[in-house]
């Protein structure tokens, strides 16, 4: 969030014409940059650096089993990662779980976050014990799934697909995968999206109603256009989270069966493959392609941190 | 347009706070009803009651003669206006209008027609294409009040919709309220805690506190009137002054001197339970500079003679102060009253507050002689704060807890 209305602060000043500013204006915007400095200087130190590293390394053959053959070959490895079918269905697969768990989090999350904005009576608990899911580690979670899953032992497994291993097959565990991370991070969207039901005004709720809308109008005529700020924000954060999915497959599949993700097959490269100039360059990609799902959501959608934007839909 | 009618209507909210008790009011078709009372007397709650908003615990409500009790506020065929606006700010001014029209799935013309017309009454026509946050809050109102009206409903209710606006604007606005009410000629239930709003809107006034009516009455009647302390304090700007009173022999001992009694505060105090401590009501109006008083007035009054504090001159007449010694009225109605900042502005108790004519010569820090009206005084029974001075079958539209 406040990167974005970071990056929202500095085009701004950028954008105001330089010449004939006053010496207060003067004063006031080198204070500003002053306050902004560390935070910036520790931005730089432990994100810039590590990118530029990984752009630098992208750009050479050099696979730690033969690092005599390290060599500057510039944008090479590029045309091999993305003339390569094992990263276009790692792609695709990480594309598919992004979609379906963030749609389907989004609507589960809606409903978590009326229901907990709407109890009167032991609001507390409910709201604590909707949030338990987000509270377990991923990895403790995929592990019970995965022994709940597991054949013969789990009772999922039994329950569901006596006969076959689930995770053993390409779609179910696909389905597995998906289910985990949704029952994993619905919490996180209701919560963030129960913030935006608070901007609401009861009022207008009401006014909706003298108007003769029926609860499904005022939800989607009154309701989700105030919300939508808060919505994009929601949506663009468990994009960005869900477009990383690592620790779910890594635990339930390990990528077996055309499952891995991007992410998944970055790090075989890197840490099990140990060739460092094409992992390095799929992270780039993964950046890039992150960059990208942002730049989206920011410029074509408006996204923008709530409470930062002079909307208009706020009063 | 309708009528309507509550009947024993009570509000009892979940936390078991009683907000509304018994209500008993009948508002005519086309009538400018206003419910006026400190705050947290249940105002808001009745209107939302009539909205549909809130349920109604017991008692029945009537629309044009039909129980909607149990119908959904969508239903009720009625408009609202809040205090706050409620305007939806993903919307124009035009489609804020049309929103209710297009909810009734009327076609596009005729929404479009509705919504021209109401924004020329209203003067909107400019603005249509706006967002509401690019409104002032005067204009914000009156896209508010647009939103009520296209739709021609059978009544309006409307929750302070001009406590939000600036002090100038805000009579500007009720001029036009009051004129475009009458025009339409709508069934209106108007919610104020601002007594001067109640006194020039209404056809009717309800005077409400602690959830219960005090009176129901047209404004002057109200004014003349008062069934109760409360109702004479609220109602009135300056308020009326009390000071606590003693019947002695043949006298009324109060701080400003004995009043002698007439017949008229005789035969109240004749009754059998009329108490003998007592606080005397008068209003500022009442008072007039002895020296300015007819030979044939002055026997109907009372004449003191007392130091003047301050003199403000309003051109038209001047407001004339003095301190009162001695002890003050009590009584739970003039807590009440103070208690409730928002309400009429209640001198401080040890003050009087006199209204004579622009040729009165009295000046500050001089002792000045002062004649008030006993026709006017009231006598109010402090334990219960009731007028025991009413005229009798007069029709003031008592109603006490
Ligand atoms: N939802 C609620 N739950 C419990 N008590 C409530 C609720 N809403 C209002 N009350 C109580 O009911 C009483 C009447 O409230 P109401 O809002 O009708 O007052 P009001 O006359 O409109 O006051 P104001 O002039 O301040 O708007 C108050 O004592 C208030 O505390
Ligand atoms: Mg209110």
């Amino acid at each position: 969030m406040s990167v974005l209305s970071r990056e929202k602060a500095a085009s701004g000043a950028e954008a105001a014409p330089r010449a004939g500013l006053s010496e207060g204006k003067k004063q006031e915007r080198r204070l500003g940059w002053l306050l902004c400095a560390p935070a910036a200087f520790v931005m730089v130190a432990v994100t810039a650096y590590p990118i530029l590293y990984s752009i630098w390394l992208s750009l050479q053959r050099y696979d730690l089993k033969f690092p005599e053959n390290r060599e500057f070959i510039g944008l090479a490895n590029y045309v091999t990662v993305l003339s390569n079918d094992y990263w276009w269905t790692a792609f695709g697969v990480t594309m598919l779980i992004t979609v379906i768990s963030v749609s389907v989090e989004l609507v589960l999350g809606m409903g978590l976050a009326l229901i907990m904005h709407r109890t009167i009576i032991g609001r507390g608990l409910v709201r604590t014990s909707a949030l338990i899911p987000y509270g377990i580690v991923t990895v403790v979670a995929a592990f019970s799934w995965r022994y709940a899953w597991t054949p013969g032992t789990g009772y999922l497994a039994n329950l569901f697909s006596p006969e076959g291993a689930p995770l053993t097959e390409r779609a179910s565990a696909l389905a597995i995968i998906i289910f985990a991370e949704i029952w994993k991070t619905t919490p996180f969207m209701a919560l963030l999206l129960m913030a935006g039901l608070a901007l609401v005004p009861d009022d207008l709720l009401k006014a909706a109603s003298m108007d003769g809308a029926s609860w499904w109008q005022r939800f989607t005529k009154v309701m989700l256009p105030v919300m939508k700020p808060a919505i994009l924000v929601a949506l663009l954060f468990r994009t960005l989270d869900a477009f990383r999915i690592f620790d779910n497959i890594y635990v339930l599949s390990a990528g077996a069966n055309e499952t891995s993700s991007v992410s998944m097959i970055a790090y075989n490269n890197l840490m099990k493959g140990l060739n460092l100039g094409i992992g390095s360059t799929m992270s780039v990609l993964i950046f890039l392609t992150v960059a990208i799902i942002a730049f989206i959501f920011v410029k074509l959608f408006g996204t923008a941190a709530p409470g930062s934007s002079d909307d208009e839909g706020r009063r | 347009m309708a009528d309507i009618v509550l009947d024993k209507v009570t509000k009892k909210y979940p936390d078991g706070t009683t907000a509304v008790h018994e209500i008993d009011l009948e508002i005519a078709d086309g009538e400018f009803i206003i419910l006026v009372g400190p705050s947290g007397c249940g105002k808001s709650t009745t209107l939302n009651m009539i909205a549909g908003l809130e349920d109604i615990s017991s008692g029945e409500l009537r629309i044009a003669g039909e129980r909607v009790n149990d119908k959904a506020p969508k239903d009720r065929d009625i408009a609202m206006v809040f205090q706050s606006y409620a305007l939806y700010p993903n919307m124009t001014v035009g489609e804020n209008m049309a929103f209710p029209l297009k909810l009734a799935k009327l076609p596009k013309a005729e929404i479009d027609k509705k919504v021209a017309e109401a924004a020329r009454v209203l003067e909107l026509t400019e603005y249509l294409g706006r967002k509401p946050a690019n409104l002032s809050g005067g204009q914000r109102q009156r896209v508010a009040m647009g939103r009520a009206i296209v739709r021609s409903p059978k009544a309006f209710l409307m929750d302070e919709p001009l406590s939000n606006l600036d002090a100038k604007l805000r009579v500007q606005m009720r001029t036009q309220v009051s004129r475009l009410q009458k025009q339409l000629n709508t069934t209106t239930v108007y919610v104020t805690h601002d007594q001067t709003e109640a006194m020039t809107l209404g056809d009717r006034v309800v005077v409400m506190r602690g959830g219960y009516i005090q009176q129901v009455g047209d404004p002057q009647t109200l004014y003349d009137n008062p069934v109760n302390l409360f109702v004479a304090g609220f109602i009135g700007s300056p308020s009326m002054n009390f000071l606590p009173a003693t019947v002695e022999e043949s006298v009324l001992r109060t701080p400003l001197g004995d009043l002698p009694l007439n017949d008229r505060l005789r035969r109240s105090l004749s009754g059998a339970d009329a108490p003998r401590q007592l606080i005397v009501g008068i209003r500022p109006e009442h008072f007039e500079d002895a020296a300015l008083i007819e030979e044939h007035q002055r026997a109907k009054g009372f004449e003191f003679t007392m130091p003047v504090d301050l003199v403000e001159s309003m051109g038209s007449d001047k407001y004339v102060y003095f301190t009162v010694e001695g002890e003050r009225a009590v009584s739970a109605d003039l807590e009440d009253l103070t208690a409730d900042a928002g309400g009429a502005d209640l001198p401080p108790q040890d003050n009087l507050v006199t209204r004579l004519s622009a040729e009165s010569r009295v000046r500050d820090g001089v002792d000045a002689r002062v004649w008030m009206n006993l026709d006017k005084i009231h006598l109010f029974d402090p334990g219960n704060g009731h007028n025991i001075t009413l005229n009798e079958g007069q029709d003031a539209g008592v109603a006490t807890p």
